[in-house]
């Protein structure tokens, strides 16, 4: 069953060119990328995240954001019931920010130097710690049938 | 102005939706189980679907996204089902039909999911069915279903949907096109979408002819969805058709029997491909030791010896 990744590009940052090329180098890597273009919020991000159920979001950005536009992810997700969804990110944070976003729950930050095979492997290494599909294979028999 | 009341569908009950969806998709367990993770709706009437298909960039997702708005403003919840393609090759796929609608992401009464079609070859993908079952379950009154950019041949969203709108652009041929078997045959609207472009009204002509000749009363329309022309009077034709199209459901129903038939014959024939008899053909091909001809005729007679 293929990886499940949104890609979101969010704020006012108006290239998407690295995120596209990304989405092309996951889809080429066997998995289903969904894109959702420029210019996002944090609500718009979690709302497809959570209708899309994806494994991974990855977050694309460049603008210095990275400090309002994580918290508020993680935050929505965890109230839409979305917290088992893996985050992480990519782009220019500074050093000093990675440990403060991980404290918030992000998986994962990506250097803009990382090359897409970097990328790749990063995000099935993972998904296979994570071992989402079991944990929501189990949560669906845990339904009581009605 | 009279404001009519929204409905929405709970955001937990949205996400139990979504993987409800996941676990169809991933056949992790039966549809009844993923179904039973829901609690059923109060739906009296089944939801309406509507089916919306045509070549690859002809506009597709925009008029989705406009229908959307429709829909909802008419007090509807609204799901979308938009099946981009996966490739053959790797299987990865892009999905990027929730772009044109990413400015419903706030309003919970719409409900987008993005499906790759993996290794259906119809349009659609291989659980959309179920998919769309599993919203109506979830309480959403109308789904709009969009297939892939589809040529002329790939007619499976005729076994899901209630009405069909063919999306079509300005100048894709001429008139022969049109008497084409396929794609035209299924449209109960025609939608020549880019209107402003050279050519729209030659390309409605063509199709109107076809549809008067055909003795049917197929509507053509045209739209310029990117700015909601034409939109209103496809909403309205969409409107007038919901609750007939009882051919349409006997044609769903045939549709769907051939392709689980066929789906059947063609999992049968993936098991036969893995057996001793059937690899030693493939060996001997290999080593050319025998032709390709001479291969699938063997591997013929081997599948079906009635003939």
């Amino acid at each position: 069953m293929p990886i499940k990744v949104l890609v979101a590009k969010p704020g006012l940052d108006g290239h998407d060119r690295g995120a596209k090329i990304v989405a092309r180098a996951l889809r080429d890597a066997g998995m289903e990328v969904v894109y959702t273009g420029l210019h996002q919020t944090p609500e718009m991000i979690v709302a497809a995240a959570i209708q899309e159920d994806v494994d991974v979001i990855g977050v694309s950005i460049l603008s210095g954001a990275h400090m309002t536009v994580f918290p508020k992810i993680m935050r929505l997700l965890n109230e839409g019931g979305g917290s088992d969804i893996v985050v992480i990110g990519g782009g220019v944070v500074q050093a000093a920010d990675v440990p403060k976003l991980k404290e918030l729950g992000v998986r994962e930050i990506f250097d803009a130097d990382a090359t897409t095979q970097e990328l790749i492997d990063g995000i099935e290494r993972i998904v296979r710690e994570h071992g989402r599909s079991a944990a929501r294979a189990k949560l669906l028999e845990a339904q009581p049938a009605s | 102005m009279i404001v009519t009341q929204r409905r929405t569908i709970p955001p937990l009950l949205q996400r139990d939706l979504a993987r409800a969806i996941s676990a169809v998709e991933n056949r992790h367990g039966s549809f009844a189980q993923a179904a039973a993770s829901l609690p059923a709706s109060a739906r009296a009437v089944p939801a309406y679907v509507v089916g919306i298909t045509g070549p690859p960039g002809a506009g597709k997702s925009t008029v989705v996204d406009r229908l959307i708005e429709n829909f909802r403003t008419a007090g509807e919840t609204v799901a979308v089902i938009a099946v981009d393609p996966s490739s053959p090759f790797t299987g990865g796929a892009v999905l990027g039909d929730r772009v044109r609608m990413q400015r419903h992401a706030g309003d919970l009464g719409v409900f987008i999911r993005s499906m790759a079609s993996r290794e259906a070859g119809g349009g659609l993908a291989p659980t959309a069915q179920e998919a769309i079952r599993l919203v109506e379950r979830a309480g959403f009154d109308v789904v709009l279903v969009e297939t892939v950019g589809v040529g002329q041949v790939e007619l499976e969203v005729v076994s899901v949907a209630d009405t069909i709108v063919v999306v079509t652009v300005p100048a894709l041929g001429d008139g022969v096109q049109t008497i084409k078997a396929g794609l035209t045959e299924i449209a109960d609207v025609f939608v020549v979408n880019m209107a402003d472009r050279p050519g729209a009204n030659r390309t409605a002509v063509d199709l109107t002819h076809m549809v008067r000749e055909s003795g049917r009363e197929t509507p053509v329309l045209q739209t310029i969805a990117s700015e909601g022309g034409g939109i209103d009077a496809l909403f309205n034709a969409l409107v007038a058709a919901r609750g007939g199209g009882g051919a349409n459901a006997a044609r769903a129903v045939r549709f769907e029997i051939l392709r689980a038939a066929r789906d059947r014959a063609a999992r049968a024939a993936l098991a036969q491909l893995e057996t001793p008899a059937a690899r030693d053909v493939f060996n001997r091909l290999a080593i050319h030791e025998v032709t390709r001809r001479e291969a699938t005729d063997a591997l013929f007679e081997l599948f079906f010896p009635e003939g």
